[in-house]
């Protein structure tokens, strides 16, 4: 039997959905306006502490301006304007008080393109660390980056070549660098727009695979396109549709017996 | 029906496809030669244009000098023997040159005779004997064999600019004088050698002394000046409005009139400098700085315009990558956007100063174009420009300084290859590749 999208937001509300666990970031009655256009129409959502959370829908229905109102990146689109409530830890992150500069440090973010800065790759990973005052010593910076680049699985292909320029890598390395570089300043949450887009299946599958490692230490939010991904790597899918989330549970759940005919109708690939 | 045998291969055409793509390289063939034409055409007026002026400058890199032995006269220079710089200074130097002349041709003895006698050395030639004494007064009671500049006429005449063939009357020089003349040469007097005058002295009323450096060094320090003025305004201004002014009516308009102010013509700069840097500010007349400051007014807009296409051009993905890892807006530009924007940057800077280097009608309008024969040693004293002395020796009368026309033509144009050039070297230097 169907549920309707007011009663799927609800089972949200009180985790009745599957979705139960420590409540790292929140939003409720998110909305989000380009100008006159609304994109995200009152979306409440809770992301759990250590798991990783997909986002699904058809292009265009709001999941990268959802992922990017996380950590106030939509702050730098001059026309956008954001309302409701995000929450980090129980705390508002749109309030006066919050620094998005100190949000951002504890809540990365990986693009869908690669797009390392045109600076060796010691310098793209240590350059987070430096600026956020991360490290105290030379030393102590080399091993964060060291340690960064193993979690992202790339040290043993760049250990000789550190002082190479970031964009003489692979599509695929580039992409673990910035994984990388995201993980160098010790954030909370990794939030990923369509990381693997970019990428053949061999460098996809080495991406799928670093998720799930990061997992245990990080709180992950990606977005993708490919059904098979989202079913592999999260233990939680939000389905979205024009703006709106139109359901939101466990990932067996979604993609094995979805409450909503548009959800069933989305992941069977009959429209989006 | 279709004329392609069923076994031809599948590269082989029907004849209407076989002449369509006839024509279609036909076409293409066409475009490549009107180019290649208008290439050449172009090319052919800049090597016309170019050749014609070397051809006219190049005498000018030469200048005919006049040995003599000159006897620094005691009696002449010093009488009493003071050594004081004061009288050395005031001595009659004209007369031991007019000695010297007199020895070679005892034989002229009536005064008209020996007046042109004496106009075969360059009228300057005693301020040089002058500089050469103050420099080393042991020399006096000495006899020495030193190199003069000859007049500008005898000059001409070695270099082939005065005829020989045509009647006396319409000739600058006497059938005498040019007597004399062969006479020097035959004693190996008169040599004709590199003009290094023309590249350490300052504007001169006589063309065989006339040099280039006096308004090279005014270019510089009027260059300097915008340089430092215009640089860091500009970037800043650019910076702010591309990175930091929120978009309203107000930058709006602020954009507009940028825009309008690049193409404002630049001679209307020059009124606005006359009447703010002279008249309000009281700035000394002729000087580099005022030249500079106005020259920065015409420059501003050029440098605010390129540097915010440069920033524009940064691939919007480094701003996310920097401000996703928690970067500052501040630290975005200085550290992400700057460095790759910056050979855009540089190369507009640098195309804004070569524009500023050829310019006049502003100057002029502050009053550079003054005759200035001391090289100027700070942006406060009296200076020309290197256009400007092009202009000024453009208007003089006198033969001997349509060959340094064209000699500074070249030299002004030699700075703007270098800068054009330094500015290719910058881009390629600093490109980096995202
Ligand atoms: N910078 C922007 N300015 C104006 N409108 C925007 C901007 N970014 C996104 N939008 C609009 O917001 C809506 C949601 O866009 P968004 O990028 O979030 O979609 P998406 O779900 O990520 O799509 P895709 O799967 O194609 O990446 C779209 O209608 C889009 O046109
Ligand atoms: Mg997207």
């Amino acid at each position: 039997m169907a549920v309707s999208a007011e009663e799927s937001r609800d089972a949200v509300q009180d985790a009745g959905g599957g979705v139960t666990g420590e409540v790292k970031m929140a939003t409720r009655g998110l909305d989000v306006f380009y100008g006159e256009n609304q994109a995200l129409h009152g979306v409440d959502i809770d992301i759990l502490e250590s798991k990783v959370t997909a986002l699904i829908g058809p292009s265009g229905c709001g999941k990268s301006t959802f992922l990017r109102c996380l950590n106030r990146m939509n702050d730098i689109i001059e026309t956008c304007r954001v309302e409701g409530e995000v929450t980090f830890d129980g705390a508002d992150i749109y309030d006066r008080a919050i620094d998005p500069v100190q949000l951002r440090a504890r809540v990365g973010m990986v693009f869908q393109k690669p797009n390392p800065f045109p600076k060796s790759i010691y310098e793209n990973v240590a350059y987070g660390p430096k600026i956020h005052g991360l490290a105290n010593s030379t030393s102590e910076l080399d091993e964060i980056v060291e340690v960064s680049l193993k979690r992202a699985g790339l040290f043993d292909e760049v250990v000789d070549r550190m002082a190479e320029p970031g964009t003489s890598l692979s599509g695929g390395q580039q992409q673990r660098l910035c994984i990388a570089r995201a993980i160098a300043v010790s954030p909370e949450v990794i939030l990923m727009d369509e990381p693997c887009s970019a990428l053949d299946p061999i460098a996809t599958a080495r991406v799928e695979e670093l998720i799930d490692e990061l997992r245990a230490r990080y709180t992950i939010v990606i977005v993708t396109h490919n059904m098979q991904q989202a079913a592999r790597v999260s233990q939680f899918t939000a389905f979205f549709h024009l703006g709106e989330i139109i359901e939101y549970g466990k990932t067996e759940k979604i993609f094995t017996d979805p409450a909503e005919q548009k959800t069933q109708d989305y992941i069977t690939g009959r429209f989006g | 029906m279709t004329e392609r045998p069923t076994d031809a291969p599948l590269w082989q055409r029907s004849s209407g496809q076989l002449a369509r793509l006839k024509s279609r390289h036909r076409a293409e063939r066409r475009f490549k030669a009107y180019g290649i034409a208008a290439l050449v055409t172009a090319a052919g007026f800049l090597f016309l244009l170019l050749g014609g002026i070397a051809y006219k400058a190049h005498p000018a890199f030469l200048q005919t000098s006049i040995e003599l032995s000159v006897y620094f006269d005691p009696a002449v220079i010093d009488p009493e023997g003071t050594h004081e710089p004061e009288v050395l200074r005031r001595a009659d130097y004209g007369a031991l040159i007019s000695r010297s002349l007199a020895e070679l041709f005892p034989e002229v003895t009536e005064r008209k005779e020996k007046r042109a006698l004496q106009k075969l050395v360059s009228p300057s030639a005693r301020h040089e004997l002058r500089a050469l004494l103050l420099d080393d007064p042991g020399l006096i009671g000495r006899t020495e064999r030193i190199s003069f500049p000859a007049a500008s006429d005898l000059d001409m005449l070695i270099k082939g600019q005065i005829a020989r063939d045509v009647p006396e009357t319409e000739r600058r020089l006497s059938d005498r004088q040019i007597a004399w003349i062969d006479a020097l040469d035959e004693q190996g007097a008169i040599d004709l050698g590199f003009n290094h005058r023309f590249f350490t002295n300052a504007d001169s009323r006589y063309p065989e002394t006339a040099g280039i450096w006096g308004a090279v060094v005014g270019s510089f320090f009027t260059l300097l000046m915008t340089l430092v003025l215009a640089f860091p305004i500009g970037v800043a201004s650019a910076i702010y409005l591309e990175e930091f002014a929120p978009k309203n009516r107000w930058t709006d308009f602020i954009e507009v009139n940028v825009n309008n102010l690049a193409a404002v013509p630049s001679i209307i700069f020059g009124l606005l400098g006359l009447a703010i840097f002279l008249q309000v500010f009281e700035l000394p007349r002729s000087a580099p700085i005022v030249g500079g400051l106005t020259l920065m007014l015409m420059t501003l807009p050029t440098i605010i315009i390129t540097t915010r296409a440069a920033l524009g051009a940064v691939p919007p993905s480094i701003r996310e990558a920097a401000y996703g890892i928690g970067a500052s807006p501040m630290q975005v530009v200085t550290q992400h956007v700057l460095p790759l924007a910056l050979p855009g940057i540089l190369t507009g800077t640098i195309i804004g100063m070569a524009r500023a280097l050829g310019e006049t009608a502003p100057l002029l309008m502050i009053g550079m174009v003054a005759f200035i024969m001391e090289i100027p040693e700070g942006p406060f004293d009296p200076a020309t420009v290197l256009p400007v002395q092009v202009f000024l020796w453009a208007d003089r009368p006198e033969r001997g300084f349509l060959e340094k026309t064209s000699a500074a033509i070249i030299v002004l144009l030699v700075f703007l290859i270098a800068m054009n050039a330094i500015a290719i070297y910058l881009r390629k230097r600093f490109e980096k590749k995202w």
